[in-house]
């Protein structure tokens, strides 16, 4: 008997502790705006993904320093998802249920987004994605602030095919296996073969992540290059890009002959190669570093300070990309939503996001489409130079609008240009 | 300009192009001024016509400004003036004189790769009369496939006078090159034969050019030519195909050389002593540690021997993998001999405890370990098989690592001791043997190993808290197939997996080649557990 009364009392007090923890929790959160930040701070994708923590962390600053958002300031929860894709939905899930966090800002993979996708659209979270993609996915929880591929890939490839670009006949398809290479190159291929360029023209190859031999990869490159004008699309992500590109320059595969045109290489993963033997290999983003802007002058300033100031590794020599770019206009058109609404509440931010516009470094007025979650943005092709810089050589007149469902993959002219309505 | 040159300017010219081979920066002086002002200024098409003047001039003293302008260091000041900008120092493309001080507004001459092709046969084109063999040499190995129509004149010019059989060989194919293309029937055919000597990949491309069928017609309407130009591609193909073989034997053996590396320490501590080490990657892991802090340190106190850095990095990765290896002996290991299970999972603990050490030292991104410029680019044995220095380096090392175990283990007293308490522990001690001790040196010497593995991993791939994870399933992979205990063993399975690895690759592709070998592995010890050499006799039952 004693002891059910001193459970009793036991439930009794803890669900007063309870009552007056929830009573306390929205003065709490009167203080600030939680915001997630999920991005792998270790494994293989810590080359790419640990500097746009940083970026959005300097952006959040920015805020704060401006007096915040609605008259609170931005609260950042950083979670290390470790490259480890199921760990990006846990992770996600804590941030959106243990956290209340207001937003999440984070994923490069295709792989990881379509693993935390789910657990956004079941807790009606949002997420931005800042990294160029597939395409072939609209969630009305998520708003990519990245290129679709008829903003990066489509135009790196006419490029690649045009008088300028060598005028290339064959094309080899490298990417890393996963999702996002293996859905590009389907609509690549579907691309080049309207183009005219038959299958025994196209050779698509697929590596481990992480892999680090590219030996053979390299070889066969060459043996298929014989065969007449050649380019390589490369989709291979990660840390595997220093050993590609170290192979590269070993094995002397000139840019002149034979150009690798990347998808998934920017600044960041250049640092620590030996760019000389890379002279002319391409890039093709919707940023680069070195764009000739003052919204660009200004936003490297930012970074760089920022970067001295935190004594973050490499700060002596600070670079900025695409994705970081990507990161900085998500988080300033969350801010200019979420005031529009006046509230963080996800369906009234997914509703002030539509048309939102922000001057961005690449010098270009980015637009949140009304309908389908995706960027307007302009398009460059660079080449690498000596110093590891790009040297932009194409670029488009003004912003793309964003086709998430690519024309080239059959069935996708019956799929609505906006997320389906819950 | 040159059709009306005095016989003395072209003296003077031999001797400027000498001088400009030795002094990249010497301006150029003479060139057409409208060329000049067309490559600064003028669209991609003005620059590529402005070259081809350049080249049919045959002006050698053009050569520094095209160099400068393939390395970047071309610049235009306001709506004339073309610099050359190295450093601080600045010199007018045009006159000649050197500009002090530089103008404020200036813009890079950026060149895209069409452009820069362009540039690179152009120069090796200019080069082609210089009086050094070596220059002329390479400049005619840079035109291989790369020779367009304006350069005809000028490397007919520079056969009529070369006497080198080996850059005549050489000129003679890329004249052979131009004329494919020629109008007349009888050049062309004994241009397509001329080909057959080749060796170089461009030649099955422009071969293949004249077999192709272009709707209804082929590309080279006759037969007969048709009939040459595939034989001289069969000859080409034949002598491609013996490059490419070279190059993937090679790129077997240096993979195996990789597996050798990682594997050799593993041997010695799972092999001969038994211990499942799971930490075994990561002392690797260390080892690469080891060389990244000896790099940062000779790079802030000795910035001169930074080529030479790696020659201390081995004896740091070493010596700070085996302290690490006999530190986890003495405190883990050795009381768990005997009971795998518990040591699968100690040295497992062991690992993840590394790891998270290195992530809170180092930071859980990847270091850069930079490559000593002597390791960069490689030796080309065919004009389609590069060997990269890096890993013929690398391939030298492991052998020398193999013979230095080979002798430490069967010339010398601890060696003895080792191979004693491995066949016999009881017997060993028996006879005065202190098995303890042993145990401890040969741990630390399989994981002083697997220091010098990291050492020359870091050399072609990333070096970070992760490094380990990605070789130990290899690791043990190669020791289990090659037969526990037996060193030769791990050679035979090491390089033998390699080569077979990359054949694989070629036809299956990296990810089904990885699956494949692991399936083949699993079969291979189903059918004989006891790997590729089992011990044999009483010690087989121990």
């Amino acid at each position: 008997m004693q002891r059910r009364i001193f459970m009793k009392r036991l439930v009794l007090s803890a669900a007063l502790a309870t009552a007056g923890l929830t009573a306390t929790v929205p003065v709490l959160a009167a203080d600030t705006i939680k915001v997630g930040i999920l991005h792998s701070l270790s494994g293989t994708m810590a080359i790419s993904e640990t500097v746009l923590k940083d970026t959005a962390l300097m952006a959040i600053d920015e805020i704060n320093a401006k007096g915040g958002v609605l008259g609170k300031k931005l609260e950042p929860v950083v979670v290390d998802p470790a490259s480890n894709w199921p760990l990006f939905a846990e992770k996600a899930r804590q941030l959106i249920t243990q956290d209340k966090v207001a937003v999440v800002f984070g994923c490069w993979t295709s792989v990881s987004r379509k693993s935390v996708l789910p657990v956004f659209e079941e807790l009606n979270g949002l997420l931005f994605y800042p990294v160029q993609y597939e395409g072939e996915e609209l969630s009305k929880n998520v708003f990519y602030t990245g290129a679709a591929p008829n903003q990066q890939a489509i135009p790196a490839v006419e490029y690649l095919m045009s008088k300028e670009g060598g005028g290339a006949k064959r094309f080899v398809l490298l990417g890393t296996d996963y999702v996002y290479p293996r859905t590009t190159n389907k609509i690549l291929r579907a691309f080049l073969k309207s183009k005219g360029v038959k299958d025994t023209d196209i050779d698509e190859k697929y590596t481990p992540f992480g892999h680090s031999d590219y030996q053979t990869i390299v070889a066969d490159v060459k043996k298929f290059a014989a065969g007449g004008k050649t380019a390589v699309i490369s989709t291979i992500n990660g840390d595997s890009n220093v050993p590609f590109y170290k192979e590269l320059g070993n094995q002397g595969l000139k840019a002149t002959d034979v150009p690798v045109v990347a998808f998934s290489v920017g600044e960041e993963e250049l640092r620590g190669v030996d760019t000389k033997p890379l002279v002319g290999h391409l890039a093709a983003w919707n940023y680069f570093m070195s764009l000739k802007n003052p919204a660009n002058d200004g936003f490297k300033k930012q970074w760089a300070d920022y970067a001295k100031a935190k004594k973050l590794p490499g700060a002596d020599k600070p670079l900025t990309n695409d994705p970081m770019e990507a990161t900085y206009i998500g988080i300033m058109m969350w801010k200019q939503a979420v005031e529009k609404a006046k509230s963080t509440d996800t369906n009234k931010v997914i509703a002030a996001m539509a048309g939102q516009t922000f001057k961005g470094p690449s010098g270009f007025t980015a637009k949140m489409d009304e309908k389908n979650h995706h960027l307007h943005k302009p398009v460059f092709i660079g080449e690498v130079q000596a110093n590891g810089q790009f040297n932009v050589v194409w670029k488009t007149p003004g912003p793309v609008r964003a086709q998430p469902w690519s024309p080239f993959i059959e069935g996708n002219d019956k799929k609505k240009d906006e997320p389906e309505k819950k | 300009m040159d059709m009306r040159a005095s016989s003395l300017r072209r003296v003077v010219a031999a001797a400027l192009l000498a001088l400009a081979a030795l002094v990249p920066s010497l301006p150029a002086r003479a060139m057409a001024p409208e060329a000049v002002r067309a490559l600064a200024f003028g669209d991609n098409d003005a620059k590529i016509a402005a070259l081809g003047t350049l080249v049919a001039a045959d002006d050698p003293q053009a050569v520094p400004f095209l160099q400068a302008l393939a390395d970047g260091e071309v610049q235009t000041a306001g709506e004339s003036q073309v610099l050359i900008v190295k450093g601080a120092a600045a010199t007018d493309a045009l006159t000649g004189a050197s500009v002090s001080p530089l103008p404020e507004a200036r813009d890079d001459v950026v060149i895209n790769n069409r452009v820069r092709r362009v540039v690179a046969g152009a120069i090796a084109a200019l080069k082609l009369a210089a009086s050094d063999r070596a220059i002329r040499l390479a400049a005619v190995k840079a035109l291989q496939g790369g020779a367009d129509e304006e350069m005809l004149p000028a490397v007919k010019k520079a056969l009529a006078k070369e006497t080198d059989p080996e850059i005549r060989g050489l000129l003679e194919l890329t004249q052979a090159t131009i004329q494919l293309s020629s109008p007349d029937r009888a050049t062309r055919v004994a241009a397509i034969r001329a080909l057959a000597e080749s060796n170089d990949p461009s030649t099955k491309t422009l071969l293949l050019g004249l077999l192709e069928r272009k709707g209804d017609a082929w590309a080279e309407a006759d037969a007969e030519i048709r009939a040459e130009a595939e034989k001289s591609l069969r000859s080409v193909e034949g002598r491609l195909a013996a490059g490419e073989m070279a190059g993937r034997i090679f790129s077997g053996l240096s993979l195996g050389s990789i597996l050798l590396l990682a594997a050799l320490g593993l041997a010695i501590t799972y092999g001969l002593m038994g211990v499942i080490n799971m930490a075994h990657g990561e002392l690797i892991m260390v080892g690469a540690y080891a060389t990244y802090v000896v790099q940062n340190l000779v790079r802030s106190h000795f910035p001169g021997a930074f080529d030479w850095y790696l020659l201390a990095a081995l004896p740091a990765a070493f010596v700070a993998a085996a302290l690490t290896g006999m530190l986890m002996e003495r405190t883990v290991i050795r009381f768990l001999y005997g009971r795998p299970l518990e040591t699968l999972l100690a040295t497992w603990g062991l690992s993840l405890i590394l790891i998270q050490a290195m992530r809170t030292i180092f930071g859980a991104q990847n270091v850069q370990v930079e490559n000593p410029v002597w390791m960069s680019g490689g030796i080309t044995v065919f004009a389609n098989a590069v060997l990269p220095y890096s890993r013929i380096v690398i391939i030298g090392f492991a052998a020398a690592v193999l013979a230095l175990v080979w002798l430490l283990l069967t010339r010398t007293r601890l060696g003895l001791f080792v191979r004693g308490v491995t066949q016999n522990r009881p017997m060993a001690s028996a006879l005065g043997v202190p098995t303890g001790r042993v145990d401890t040196l040969a741990f630390g010497l399989g994981s002083g190993i697997a220091g010098l593995a990291g050492c020359a991993l870091s050399q072609i791939g990333n070096v970070g808290p992760d490094l380990g994870q990605s070789y130990i399933v290899d690791s043990f992979m190669v020791v289990v197939l090659g037969g526990v205990g037996q060193l030769a063993g791990t050679i035979y399975a090491a390089l033998g997996l390699g080569i077979a690895n990359k054949f694989l690759e070629a036809w299956s592709g990296a990810v089904l080649a990885k699956i494949a070998v692991l399936v083949f592995i699993i079969v291979f010890i189903q059918k004989r557990p006891q790997g590729l050499f089992a011990l044999k006799g009483r010690m087989a039952e121990a």
